[in-house]
């Protein structure tokens, strides 16, 4: 009798063994897999495209609910706001058509200067327009699962903007979703020019609702409210895409508040400039594969 | 009593419920919500489940079950591979290993220790994801993660136990 209880123990004592052994090596494997995520970013990219595409139809139809009551709040608040709104668009459409006719005359001005110096145009650009089906919260990384990906034309390294706006680029392309990096996230870099004074800087994101701007040469004066767009250096993106203004300068740093609204975002349109981006490996060699 | 093809089917259902729920929530978390500044702070609802089913269930959701849902997690937000397996495992670990205390313990004291457990997480997701993009996150936003996801705990948790009582009795 003796004996059988400890057998019983000892079997006991084993079991409880291998179950630590098991969560040991389950924190090993996850260990493992940052490191794997730092080394083989080609392999892990690869598992999170085919998850993505797996769960794209999912989060579509579970995105809709959200949109619909999202739609009802908006409408009932148009509607309180109506005349207010009526009278704000009236008068900014009156500005506007100054503003239409000043650009015509400066579009035929362009057209003339143009046709004197031989410029060679930027090529015309292509636009996918897609709804947003996920937006990953946390405060860890900020991007976005949008449902449109490889067989519909969207390549690693384009931009995304949202009515004129940047939102970002495309960081990873599934067949039919793609994850969105939003100018905001920690690994966003973008090359930016002040509108007013042309200094360069680049645009960091670090993960707050305002990015900051770096690189900027000291002796430039950022002030608030300067329009900060897109240099084009880097071929990543077209020069003069509008992305924010400066919203304050403290202590050297300056931040950026974009024009963009993240909880805003329903649909994005990716566009495709036909720019080498700065991302060539992938999309460059897809494109010449298929020549 | 033989058990029919329908009753094991059944049975095999309501074991998987903690780890399909838990799912949900990774789905929900991806989920846009339309709300200003509510993307930045979504609270981690999965570790709400993870803690909760460690507590009252750890048969149903063992420690290889919390590393794969941590896997899909992070696959899903794009968070970096391997931390929110790292995480959910440690505190299913944690939780499981303590949970002879919460048996008789009022809701409160459940809340409380999940606080703990949450700043344990949410600490430990901050300086994995820190270092491994080699830039200090800002901490504001991790507080504010963390106050939210304490704050939807009672909420999930009513809803687990009534999951569990009308589901899972035994």
């Amino acid at each position: 009798m003796k004996q059988h209880s400890g057998t019983l123990g000892r079997l006991a004592t084993l079991k409880l063994l291998a179950q630590r052994f098991a969560f040991l090596s389950l924190v090993m494997a996850s260990f493992a897999l940052m490191l794997l995520g730092k080394a083989d970013t080609v392999l892990v990219e690869r598992v999170r495209v085919a998850v993505g595409d797996a769960v794209a139809p999912l989060l579509d139809v579970m995105s809709r609910p959200a949109g619909a009551i999202a739609e009802v709040v908006g409408a009932v608040h148009d509607l309180a706001e109506l005349r207010a709104e009526n009278v704000r668009l009236k008068a900014e459409n009156a500005k506007l058509m100054h503003w239409q006719m000043v650009a015509r005359q400066l579009d035929n001005e362009n057209r003339a200067f143009r046709q004197q110096l031989n410029f060679i145009p930027d090529p015309d650009p292509s636009f996918i327009t897609t709804r947003v089906i996920g937006d990953t919260g946390g405060a860890f990384v900020h991007s976005m699962l949008i449902n449109a990906g490889g067989r519909d034309g969207v390549r690693k390294g384009q931009a995304v903007i949202a009515g004129e706006v940047l939102v970002g680029r495309i960081a990873e392309v599934g067949q039919r979703s793609a994850r969105v990096l939003l100018l905001t996230d920690i690994n966003s870099r973008i090359p930016v020019v002040l509108e007013g004074s042309r200094a360069k800087a680049i645009l960091t994101g670090d993960n707050s609702d305002r990015p900051r701007l770096s690189y900027l040469s000291p002796n430039t004066n950022a002030s608030p409210g300067d329009r900060v767009v897109t240099s084009g250096h880097g071929g990543a993106f077209p020069p003069g895409m509008p992305i924010g203004v400066v919203s304050s300068v403290q202590d050297g740093v300056v931040r950026v508040e974009p024009f963009v609204h993240r909880y805003q975002l329903e649909y994005v349109t990716v566009v495709d400039y036909g720019l080498p981006g700065i991302l060539p490996s992938e999309a460059a060699a897809g494109e010449g594969r298929d020549r | 009593m033989k058990t029919t093809f329908l009753q094991r089917l059944d049975q095999v259902v309501r074991q998987l419920l903690p780890f399909s729920l838990t799912l949900l929530l990774v789905l929900l978390d991806a989920m846009p919500t339309r709300l200003p500044g509510f993307a930045a702070v979504a609270p981690l609802l999965p570790l709400i489940s993870v803690y909760y089913w460690a507590i009252y269930r750890p048969e149903l959701l063992p420690p290889s079950v919390a590393f794969a849902l941590g896997v899909i997690n992070d696959v899903i937000i794009g968070t970096p591979l391997g931390v929110s397996a790292l995480v959910y495992l440690l505190v299913q670990g944690m939780t499981a290993s303590q949970r002879r205390f919460f048996h008789g313990k009022s809701f409160l004291v459940a809340w409380w220790a999940f606080g703990l457990v949450a700043v344990v997480a949410l600490m430990l997701q901050w300086i994995l994801v820190s270092v491994i993009f080699g830039h200090m996150l800002a901490p504001q936003a991790v507080i504010v993660e963390f106050v939210m996801t304490v704050a939807f705990y009672p909420l999930l948790c009513w809803l687990f136990a009534r999951t569990q009582l009308a589901l899972m009795r035994q």
